[in-house]
C-alpha cells in the first residue's frame, strides 16, 4: 500500500459509492454520475493549485478569489465584448493576480500563506469596487460558458471533460516528466539544496503561482457555467474543500511529496460525500462537523499508511 | 533575559541593557509609534475625534484582539488554529443560550463554565496535532468545520441573551473618559493570563518548541505536552473572543466571523513569526488597533469603503515584504 497510495484511495471511493447505493439505489443513474463529475471538477482544478503550490511548500488560499473575480469579469464584459474576449481578459486578470502572489513568495520572500491571503483581501476590495462600477450593465453568463460548464454530449458526457482531461493530463505528465515538476519537488523537498544545486528558485515560483493562478481562472469560468451565476464571492466556499481534496490526495502541506492523481480522487470523494450527506437528509450542523471528520481520519489514516 | 521577551527578533546583538531592550523590542515600539501617529492623524482629519470615539474603536476592536492574542500563542509554538472563528461562534452561542432567561447571578456560572469549555476545545485540537500527526494546519482546517457545526448544533439562528452586568463590564469608561472599559478588561485578562504563563517553564517550552522542535524535544522539552497547553490557552482565548462577542452584541451568532483573517493579519503585523518560536502578545494586540484605525481614517476621509479591505491586503503584505527584507539585509551586513 505504501508505494501505491492511491489504491486505499480509491477504495475509499469505492466504499462511498456503495454506501450511498444502498441507501438510494434509485441515484445510481448516469444523470448522477454526470452531475457529480460536473461538481467535482472546479474543485478538482482549484486542488490542482493548492497540489502544485503544496509541492513546493506553499499554499494557494487566493484560488476561491481569484476565481470569483474570473467569473465575475467574464460575466460582466461577456454582453458587450462576446464570449472570447471576455473569458480572455477574465484569464488574464487571474494571472495577473497570480503573478503578483509569485513576486511576493518568489522575490520578497513573503510566507505564501500570507501573500495569498493578503491578496485575497485585496482582490475581494478590487472586486467590490469593480462591482460598483460595472453594476449597470449587468451579469450574464454566454451560452458558452454554461455549455461548458453545465451541458452534456452524448446523453451524459459533461462537457467540461474537454477542458479538464488535457488541463489534468498535462498536470499529471508535467510533474513526473518535465523539469520543472521535478524543481517543484526539488524545492519542496529541500530549498537550500536546491539553491545550491543552482536553481533559481525564485523564477519557479514566480512561474509555478501564474500557473495556479490561471488554474483559478479557468475553475472560475467553468463554475460560472455551472451555477449560471457570477457573484463576487462564488467560489470562496471552494478554498478549503480544495485544500482539503490535495490533503487527502496525499499531498504533503510540508512539500516534496504527493500528486496530482490523488487530489482527483480526493475532490472526486469529498463531491460524493457532500452528495452522501446530502441523501441522508442531515441537519446542516452534523453535515459540517462529519465533513470535518472525515477530513481529518482520512488525512490521519493516509499520514499512518505512508509512514509505516 | 529568556527568548520570550525577543519579539520581533530580527535585530538583535550587543550593547548596553537599554540599548538591548530596545533592539529586542523595536518591533513593538515601532508599531506603537505607529500607533499614536494614527491617532494624531485621526485627530488632524476629525478634530471631534474623542473620547466616545475612542470607547467605540476599543469596543469594535475587543473580540479581534483576543482572536489575534489565542492565534499569537498557537503560532509562538510553532503551530496556526484555523478553527479559532468557529471556536468563537460557538463558545459565544453557548453564552448566549445559557444565559437566556437565567439570573443575573448564575451568569458568572456560565461565564467560567464557557471559558473552561475554551480550554477543553483547544486541548481538543491540540491532542489531535499530537495523536494524529497530521499538519497542525490540516488538522484545525478540519476542525474549522466540526467548531462551526457544533455552533450550529447549539443555536440555529442567531439568538439567546446576555446578562447585564457582562454588557456594563464593557460598556463605558473607567476613571477617566479616556480609558474605555474594553480596554481596560482586554490588558487585565491577557496579561493576568500571558505574563504568568510567559515567566514560567511553559512560557519557555512555547518558544522551545516553536524554534526548533527536535532540539526542545533533546534539551527535555515535553512536546506534545506543550502543543496540548499551547493549543489550550488558545482556546481559552477564542472562548473569551466569543464571551466579548455575547456581552457586545447582547446575542449569539452561529455563523463564524471574519477573526480568522483578521487575527492572521494582526499577528503577522504584530511582529510574530508564522515559523513560530518568535513575537509576543503586546505586538498583535497593538496591531489590531492599528488596523482598526486605518480603517476608521480611510472612512473620515470619505474614501470608498471597499478600498479598506484593499488597503488592510496591502499593508498585511507589505508589512511581512518589508521584514523580510530587514531579515534579508541584516544577514548580508
Amino acid at each position: 500500500m505504501r508505494d501505491r497510495p492511491l489504491i486505499p484511495l480509491l477504495l475509499l471511493l469505492v466504499v462511498l459509492l456503495i454506501v450511498l447505493v444502498a441507501i438510494r439505489p434509485s441515484i445510481a443513474n448516469e444523470r448522477w454520475v454526470s452531475s457529480t463529475i460536473r461538481f467535482a471538477i472546479p474543485l478538482a482544478i482549484l486542488a490542482a493549485s493548492q497540489t502544485l503550490t503544496m509541492i513546493t511548500g506553499g499554499i494557494d488560499l487566493s484560488v476561491g478569489m481569484v476565481a470569483s473575480m474570473s467569473a465575475y469579469v467574464m460575466a460582466t464584459q461577456a454582453p458587450a465584448e462576446g464570449v472570447i474576449a471576455s473569458s480572455l481578459l477574465a484569464l488574464v486578470v487571474a494571472i495577473v493576480i497570480g503573478l503578483v502572489n509569485g513576486v511576493g513568495v518568489g522575490i520578497f520572500r513573503v510566507h505564501p500563506l500570507i501573500m495569498t491571503l493578503g491578496m485575497s483581501l485585496v482582490v475581494l476590495g478590487l472586486l467590490t469596487v469593480y462591482q460598483r462600477i460595472v453594476i449597470g450593465s449587468g451579469t450574464r453568463v454566454p451560452d458558452e460558458i454554461l455549455w461548458l460548464g453545465a451541458r452534456t454530449s452524448f446523453g451524459w458526457i459533461p462537457n467540461s471533460l474537454l477542458v479538464f482531461i488535457p488541463l489534468a493530463a498535462a498536470i499529471l505528465f508535467g510533474l513526473r516528466r518535465s523539469g520543472f515538476g521535478r524543481l517543484l519537488y526539488a524545492i519542496g523537498d529541500n530549498e537550500i539544496a536546491a539553491r545550491l544545486a543552482g536553481v533559481r528558485v525564485w523564477q519557479v515560483l514566480v512561474v509555478l503561482y501564474v500557473i495556479s493562478g490561471l488554474l483559478a481562472g479557468i475553475a472560475g469560468l467553468i463554475y460560472a457555467g455551472l451555477t449560471q451565476t457570477a457573484t463576487g464571492t462564488l467560489v470562496e466556499v471552494y478554498v478549503l474543500p480544495s485544500v482539503a481534496a490535495a490533503v487527502i490526495g496525499g499531498t504533503s502541506i510540508y512539500g516534496g511529496r504527493g500528486g496530482y492523481a490523488g487530489s482527483i480522487v480526493g475532490a472526486l470523494i469529498l463531491t460524493v460525500l457532500t452528495t452522501l450527506l446530502t441523501v441522508l437528509q442531515m441537519p446542516e450542523a452534523a453535515r459540517q462537523i462529519l465533513f470535518g471528520a472525515i477530513v481529518l481520519s482520512v488525512a490521519a489514516a493516509y499520514n499512518r499508511i505512508i509512514e509505516e | 533575559m529568556s527568548a520570550a521577551t525577543n519579539v520581533g527578533g530580527r535585530l538583535n546583538g550587543g550593547g548596553t541593557t537599554l540599548a538591548r531592550l530596545v533592539r529586542r523590542n523595536s518591533w513593538v515600539l515601532g508599531l506603537c509609534g505607529l500607533l499614536a501617529l494614527l491617532f494624531v492623524i485621526t485627530k488632524a482629519i476629525q478634530p471631534a475625534y474623542g473620547p466616545s470615539q475612542v470607547e467605540a474603536l476599543a469596543l469594535a476592536a475587543l473580540p479581534v484582539a483576543l482572536a489575534a492574542a489565542g492565534q499569537a500563542i498557537a503560532l509562538i509554538s510553532g503551530g496556526i488554529d484555523l478553527s479559532i472563528g468557529s471556536v468563537m461562534a460557538l463558545t459565544s452561542v453557548t453564552a448566549a443560550v445559557l444565559m437566556k432567561g437565567a439570573s443575573e447571578e448564575s451568569a458568572i456560572f456560565v461565564v467560567i463554565g464557557v471559558l473552561l469549555m475554551g480550554l477543553a476545545i483547544g486541548a481538543f485540537n491540540g491532542s489531535l496535532v499530537v495523536l494524529t500527526r497530521v499538519p497542525d494546519i490540516v488538522v484545525t482546517l478540519a476542525m474549522l468545520y466540526v467548531w462551526a457545526g457544533a455552533a450550529l448544533l447549539v443555536l440555529n439562528t442567531p439568538g439567546g441573551a446576555s446578562a447585564q452586568w457582562l454588557r456594563d463590564l464593557i460598556d463605558g469608561t473607567v476613571l477617566t473618559e479616556w480609558a474605555p472599559k474594553a480596554i481596560v478588561l482586554l490588558l487585565v485578562v491577557v496579561f493576568a493570563i500571558w505574563i504568568p504563563v510567559r515567566n514560567s517553564r511553559l512560557g519557555l517550552s512555547f518558544y522551545a518548541v516553536g524554534s526548533d522542535r527536535l532540539a526542545a524535544f533533546r534539551s527535555g522539552v515535553d512536546v506534545p505536552r506543550t502543543k496540548i497547553a499551547a493549543y489550550a490557552l488558545t482556546g481559552l482565548f477564542a472562548a473569551m473572543g466569543g464571551l466579548s462577542l455575547t456581552m457586545s452584541t447582547g446575542i449569539g451568532t452561529p455563523v463564524p466571523g471574519p477573526y480568522l483573517l483578521a487575527s492572521v493579519a494582526a499577528v503577522v503585523l504584530g511582529g510574530v513569526s508564522l515559523a513560530g518560536g518568535r513575537g509576543g502578545l503586546v505586538g498583535p494586540i497593538v496591531a489590531v488597533f492599528i488596523l482598526r484605525l486605518v480603517r476608521t481614517d480611510l472612512t473620515l476621509l470619505g474614501i470608498d469603503p471597499n478600498y479598506t479591505t484593499v488597503i488592510e491586503g496591502a499593508i498585511m503584505v507589505s508589512v511581512v515584504m518589508v521584514g523580510g527584507l530587514i531579515a534579508i539585509r541584516s544577514r548580508r551586513s
